[in-house]
């Protein structure tokens, strides 16, 4: 079990609550994570992402359960001891040292000798391209530099995990996709395995290996970031990475790997079926996400044998890359299409418009029946 | 709130400028007598620095300075440690009798110090008549009930002062440190204690100051021999007027003038850090 | 699991907090506990105390002598408050008012004279307010005394109850501009501008939202200058002169002179029900209710 960084056996974390009740952070949560892997916690706030992390840290006990790291049993080892690092929200560089100081501050605790500090720290400094700001003190650097610095200081000291809390949080849009990028190499460079606590869904498709899912402290989804998004496992994780359309219908007939549902008069099929027994006649949520749906103005020639659904456009918001459309299928049937603008026209007739008839297809492979 | 339509109008500037007068004119008016020749006389009769030789030979003025400095040092001390200390405890943890000790924090800013004063008084002798009856010890006031008794009235302060400090202060700056590798103590002499320092020196300066600054307990807790400055100073103003106060009230002002000078200059508020 | 880390957090909180403790209960509370007891025994016949219960010291207290000192008290500890606030208050918001950087300066020049020992700052007054003073001399030299100042002269000069007055006006100032300074510096201007917006001249925008508004600051700078100035019998010993005897002296005097700790024990009981009595009532009437002005 060497190849294995860290390891969650069923960890549970209650807290009491003010009001004298108690708050379940997380609940029975077990995972492992590879040596080298950039592993990312994904959930919404609250959801218990950042307790685990924190546990990890060795900042919060679990309640019940262990924390194992490269197979030694955390239990009670304080946050000095414990083989990782924390890169923090919001990065919690010390104001009253310079960044010199603060990079070198862990070494230090370690008593490593003084030229070794200093080579290991002009090292870091350089890795994350900052040699010229030793000198200053934190508050005067940017935000982009500061989260450097933050990150220099957890790596010089080689932890066997690098944790880091939603760490390009505090940075705009641009700066974010940078960093995204160079996180990403970096940590193919050093090859340490990061923890990666995220709410973005984005930054955590784009850079990880494999992605855990949380809500409401509990675990739901562990998988490569193709197949959270492409075969999620659950309405919440469907929902949350991307979106999509929601159809709760009945199934109306089944085959080895095709089937059916009918949803408010139309009937939609799918292909991949669920593992587990599906019966006809019983209530399901049939998805399909809106970049999947192909909107065309004049009916499909040949007519396709599956999923071909006249409708009438209800709203429709231009974005720039896409035009986002409401079509209504039926009385109780409304689904969202996303149409990529491929042309670079002006011309108001060439987009969608609303009241216009539409005709709606989409392949059986790209629809999943998900539980509730 | 600051915006330049709504700037103090010219009434309230001048409003102002009559205040400070007022504040400084007292204190500008002994320093300036204490160089003036006249012993008795408000008229300027010339220069002399004859007050601060004679303020200088003063036996009972230079020691009761050297009593002051004593107990305020000692009182300052305790008060910053034991006072530093308790906002910590009280910022960071919860335990039994927290919310009493918090209140008994607010007794010397809502007793009027002469019922401090008459209890401790009260308390000291009641007490040094059993201990010294029972034990045989020769205990009685002076220095150390002094001290005690500067330490229990400032204490409160430095306290308040500290925690207020704390209350800004990101624990997740000492997540990280320790995370990095430092254990509790380290963590706090190497991160904690250097962030808060301005409010510990603040704190110690008040002490400092508070202590003194005290005639009224000091004059209910003192002895024989334990003779403080303040208690020098009344002393002087109940005898015969001599410009030796003036010159004393002078050397008094400045010594707080490069005081408050230093503190603002240690106290002076770090760099501001983003986010 | 939680209740063990509770404890340790319980241990380190009680380690920290203990000596603190320790030394405001032993020597402050404790004292304070025994006044009470003091104040209900006899004086025995050497100035000592008979811990024997009695109401006799409070019942002294009632003649007619006493109660007129303890009105005295209370009167001048108001007039101090209110002359406190009355020059207080535009100092504090022209402070408030002022650009940031000056902020700091002009507050910190209001302390500097604070710092200054109160004996001094007693002295000052008590070189300017003799009768042949610096005032006097002042006043002397634009005509004016003897003149139309004369009677104006007579009621503030040294050793009248006036010069009481100037005196604790001089000594308490600063504490009650620091909390109204706190309280307006909070102040958002733009509520200020939303009040004209609504139709409301400077001096209503002031009386409906800037006087309410500062109210915690008027009530704590309230409380830390009457809690003083009740207990206060330094200015009245050293400006007051003979007539000018207040709560505090009377409490001194048993104490140090008459060595009555009973029935100085008993008066000071009196002075602190009446201070936490009047702190109690002005923060619950005031505290809590910031509509009762507006």
């Amino acid at each position: 079990m060497s190849h294995v960084a860290v390891e969650v056996r069923d960890a549970l974390k209650v807290y009491q609550s003010p009001g004298g009740g108690t708050v379940t952070a997380v609940d029975h949560v077990s995972l492992a994570i590879a040596d080298g892997e950039f592993f990312a916690l994904l959930g919404p706030s609250g959801c218990g992402k950042s307790t685990l992390l924190r546990m990890l840290a060795g900042f919060e006990r679990p309640t019940a359960g262990e924390i194992l790291i490269h197979g030694r049993v955390m239990g009670a080892t304080p946050p000095y001891q414990r083989p990782v690092n924390m890169v923090f929200q919001s990065y919690a560089l010390f104001p009253h040292l310079t960044v010199r100081q603060n990079v070198a501050f862990g070494l230090e605790m370690a008593r490593r000798p003084a030229a070794e500090i200093r080579a290991r720290v002009d090292e870091a400094l350089a890795m994350v391209r900052l040699p010229d700001v030793a000198d200053r003190k934190p508050g005067q650097l940017s935000g982009g530099q500061q989260q450097r610095v933050a990150l220099a200081r957890a790596l010089v000291n080689r932890p066997e995990v690098l944790l880091l809390d939603e760490p390009l949080g505090a940075l705009d849009l641009k700066l974010r996709k940078e960093m995204q990028l160079e996180l990403k190499a970096l940590q193919k460079q050093v090859g340490i395995t990061f923890v990666y606590v995220t709410h973005d869904q984005e930054e955590a498709l784009s850079m990880s290996d494999r992605i855990a899912v949380m809500d409401r402290g509990r675990l739901l989804q562990v998988d490569a970031p193709a197949v959270v998004y492409e075969r999620p496992t659950c309405r919440f994780v469907a929902d949350f990475i991307g979106e999509a359309n929601f159809l709760e219908g009945t199934v109306t007939a089944l085959g080895a790997d095709f089937g059916t549902v009918a949803v408010d008069g139309a009937d939609l099929a799918l292909a991949g079926l669920p593992q587990g027994g599906l019966t006809v006649g019983q209530r399901v949520t049939y998805s399909v996400r809106p970049e999947k749906i192909l909107a065309r103005t004049a009916p499909p020639a040949p007519a396709p044998a599956v999923n071909c659904v006249p409708a009438e456009v209800e709203d429709v918001a231009y974005i720039g890359s896409d035009t986002r459309i409401v079509v209504r299928v039926g009385p109780r049937l409304a689904l969202s299409v996303w149409e990529q603008n491929d042309l670079s026209t002006l011309d108001p007739d060439a987009y969608f418009s609303r009241g216009e008839r539409v005709w709606l297809t989409w392949r059986a492979a790209n629809a999943l029946l998900l539980g509730a | 709130m600051t915006d330049a339509r709504h700037a103090p109008g010219r009434g309230l500037r001048l409003y102002a400028l009559l205040a400070y007068a007022y504040l400084y004119g007292p204190i500008a008016i002994l320093v300036v007598y204490s160089f003036n020749q006249s012993k008795f006389g408000v008229a300027w009769t010339g220069f002399t620095l004859e007050w601060y030789a004679a303020l200088w030979d003063d036996r009972f003025v230079r020691e009761a300075a050297r009593n002051t400095l004593i107990v305020a040092a000692a009182s300052t001390a305790l008060s910053t440690v034991i006072g530093t200390a308790a906002a910590v405890g009280l910022q960071r943890y919860r335990f039994p009798a927290r919310r009493l000790t918090e209140a008994s924090l607010y007794v010397p800013v809502v007793i009027p110090e002469v019922v401090m004063g008459i209890a401790m008084l009260a308390f000291f002798a009641q007490a040094f008549a059993w201990l010294n009856d029972a034990l045989g010890f020769g205990w009685r006031l002076g220095l150390a009930t002094i001290t005690i008794a500067h330490v229990a009235f400032s204490v409160p302060f430095v306290t308040l002062t500290v925690r207020a400090r704390l209350a800004g202060f990101d624990r997740r700056l000492e997540e990280a440190a320790m995370d990095l590798g430092a254990d509790e103590w380290r963590t706090f002499t190497r991160v904690t204690l250097p962030l808060i320092l301005p409010g510990v020196v603040a704190g110690a300066l008040l002490a400092f100051t508070l202590s003194l600054d005290d005639y009224i307990i000091t004059l209910f807790t003192a002895g024989p021999g334990s003779t403080t400055l303040p208690l020098r100073v009344y002393a002087m103003l109940r005898q015969a007027v001599t410009p030796k106060v003036n010159a004393l009230s002078t050397l008094w002002v400045a010594v707080v003038f490069a005081a408050l000078l230093l503190a603002q200059w240690v106290g002076r508020p770090p760099r501001a850090v983003a986010a | 699991m939680l209740q063990t880390i509770r404890e340790r957090d319980d241990l380190k909180g009680l380690l920290l907090v203990g000596p603190i403790a320790f030394w405001l209960g032993l020597f402050l509370l404790v004292p304070l506990a025994l006044m009470v007891v003091v104040s209900f025994a006899d004086r025995g016949t050497y100035g000592d105390v008979v811990y024997r219960f009695s109401l006799d010291n409070y019942r002294a207290l009632a003649a007619p002598e006493y109660a007129r000192i303890l009105g005295r008290s209370v009167e001048v500890a108001f007039w101090t408050t209110a002359m406190c606030m009355a020059a207080g208050y535009p100092l504090a918001y022209f402070i408030a008012l002022s650009p940031p950087r000056r902020r700091w300066l002009l507050l910190f020049l209001v302390l500097v004279p604070f710092w200054t020992n109160f004996l001094i700052r007693i002295y000052a007054w008590m070189i300017i307010l003799r009768s042949k003073g610096v005032l006097a001399a002042f006043l002397g030299a634009v005509g004016l005394l003897p003149g139309p100042a004369e009677a104006w002269f007579a009621r503030i000069q040294l050793y009248t109850p006036g010069a009481v007055l100037v005196g604790m006006v001089y000594e308490f100032l600063p504490f009650m501009v620091l909390p109204l300074y706190a309280s307006l510096e909070k102040l958002d201007l733009s509520l200020l501008d939303a009040a004209a917006d609504l139709g409301a001249r400077p001096w209503r925008a002031f009386a409906r939202v800037t006087l309410p508004l500062s109210l915690p600051g008027i009530v704590a700078g309230s409380v830390l200058v009457f809690v003083p100035a009740m207990g206060m019998f330094v200015v009245p010993d050293l400006m007051g002169g003979a007539q000018t005897v207040l709560i505090g002296n009377l409490v001194n005097n048993q104490f140090l002179k008459a060595r009555d700790w009973p029935l100085g024990a008993a008066a000071s009981m009196v002075m602190l029900v009446l201070t936490l009595g009047v702190t109690l009532l002005y923060t619950r009437v005031f505290g809590s209710g910031e509509e009762l002005v507006a």
